[in-house]
């Protein structure tokens, strides 16, 4: 633990006054903002926190926008023939949905869940997932609502002509086909929504990025810290879109 | 299963319109299908006869008339169609086959989730079935890797493999190179000759003289002439008649 050792030394020079040399004060600086007071446990705590809040809230998103998405695909679809009260009025609801969430920042929805709707509880990865969730689910429904109408009518047609109902029809023939369409813009959701993730810390959850304010303010310095979870984020954007990259050609080599 | 000759399908009044009634694609047709014919449908385009075709399956809902179908009226919206389209086999122009599947799971998907099939019982009598248009050693390719013939070759055993009593083809020819059109009438062909109840809408006039049990001209949303080849093609009654198959001959 050499290394260490040189590291604490350095601080006690600097403390004292004396000017470092630029490798010296490197090592000092990052010593201090990874590694004194065992503050990598704030960035790996930070980083669970990131992530947990995202796989949740995509989970939900998911689960959300395709609900929606095929109660409006179902509703136009059925436009000819008479269209039940309750999909209307389900249609409905979705539509609101997805223009309110559309419409206003997440931010301030964010604030909204966090100090107005569950201004009491203390579940701040739970709240945060929750409003990332809704928010991801609308923008999530256009994605599969429009891979599922880029799917060609013929096919449709062709599963109904076999005597499949509509929901086989669907599930078996058109949502195979759509997820493949979509799958690019929905692994660029998927990342726009882990770094999005980053303004929990007004609802004072500790994601990575509060992690490094914290630390920012401790030791007077944002470089290495900043700096540092920026590396960290990067290198998350760059794991998933290896995934959602070999997930694509996987679904694509089935073909042709 | 009743004899031949008996009338399975039976079309009155038919009318579709579409886009608020200002199209009308169909107005006011009758016809009846008898089991074991060959009914073929010609006409120049827009005069109908796919809207026609596709109206017997209620893939396109008439908005006047009615379609009964082995006796029941699939037109009332209380039937529920589903059970009667898997006895309607259909064959459309530009094949629709799944693409995310092989050929044999296109061709067993319908067996086993609608006529609750074993897997098994549903592969046999697929392959049974690719073994007779010559294509078995297809069954694990997916459509992309098939010529246009083959895939629709293979959408027609698609729609045998749901057993159905008629099958519609709906202009099965018309998206194909001209070298891998003789491939699929000669499917259709054999299948005529088994016995198979078809309604065809082609612009094979070959096919239709050859195989055809019963020729149907239709313009203008309407039939305007109906009846054996023979009698059709060689002593065409009305003049729009005679112009088409000027224009096709």
């Amino acid at each position: 633990m050499g290394w260490i050792n040189w590291c604490e030394q350095l601080l006690e020079t600097a403390r004292g006054g004396a000017v470092l040399g630029p490798w010296e004060e490197l090592n000092k600086d990052f010593y201090q903002a990874f590694v004194q007071e065992g503050r990598w446990n704030m960035y790996i705590e930070g980083i669970g926190n990131t992530l947990k809040v995202a796989v949740l809230a995509l989970i939900l998103g998911f689960v959300l926008g395709l609900l929606v998405a095929i109660v409006r695909t179902f509703h136009d679809q059925r436009r000819e023939e008479r269209s039940g009260l309750l999909l209307g009025l389900l249609n409905g609801l979705c539509r609101i949905y997805t223009t309110v969430i559309r419409g206003t920042p997440m931010m301030v929805q964010l604030l909204i869940m966090g100090f107005v709707i569950f201004k009491s509880s203390r579940n701040l990865v739970g709240i945060a997932a929750l409003s990332f969730g809704i928010n991801s689910g609308a923008y999530v429904a256009e994605i599969i609502r429009g891979g599922l109408m880029s799917v060609d009518a013929g096919q449709m047609e062709a599963g109904r002509s076999l005597g499949l109902n509509y929901v086989q029809t669907m599930w078996h023939i058109i949502i195979p086909q759509a997820i493949k369409n979509i799958l690019p813009a929905l692994g660029n959701e998927l990342i726009t929504l882990l770094k999005e993730t980053s303004i929990v810390t007004v609802i004072g959850l500790r994601d990575l990025t509060k992690a490094a304010q914290l630390i920012t303010g401790k030791i007077y310095g944002g470089f290495m810290p900043l700096f540092g979870v920026a590396l960290i984020y990067l290198a998350m954007v760059m794991v998933l879109a290896a995934l959602v990259n070999k997930l694509e050609r996987r679904l694509r080599s089935s073909e042709r | 299963m009743s004899g031949k000759g008996e009338v399975l399908i039976r079309v009155e009044n038919l009318e579709k319109h579409f886009k608020g009634g200002q199209i009308h694609a169909l107005n006011g047709v009758t016809a009846d299908i008898r089991r074991g014919e060959v009914v073929v449908v010609i006409g120049p385009s827009g005069s109908g006869k796919s809207t026609f075709l596709r109206c017997l399956n209620l893939l396109e809902r008439p908005t006047g008339g009615s379609v009964t179908f082995d006796g029941v009226d699939i037109t009332d919206p209380k039937v529920n169609i589903d059970i009667h389209r898997q006895k309607m086999g259909m064959v459309f122009q530009h094949f629709n086959l799944f693409p995310h599947m092989t050929i044999l799971e296109n061709m067993t998907l319908a067996p086993v989730k609608v006529l609750k099939k074993s897997r098994e019982e549903a592969e046999r009598k697929a392959l049974s079935l690719l073994e007779r248009v010559g294509l078995a050693d297809r069954a694990a390719a997916y459509p992309g890797q098939l010529s246009g013939g083959q895939k629709q070759r293979i959408a027609i055993v698609r729609a045998l493999c749901m057993e159905p009593e008629v099958m519609l083809f709906d202009e099965p020819t018309s998206a194909l190179d001209p070298e891998m059109v003789g491939e699929v009438l000669e499917v259709m062909r054999d299948l005529a000759r088994e016995g198979m109840t078809m309604v065809v809408v082609t612009h094979e006039m070959g096919f239709a003289r050859e195989v055809g049990s019963r020729v149907i001209f239709m313009d203008g949303g309407v039939i305007l002439e109906e009846n054996t080849p023979q009698e059709l093609f060689g002593n065409p009654s009305s003049e729009r008649l005679k112009v088409f198959l000027a224009k096709v001959l």
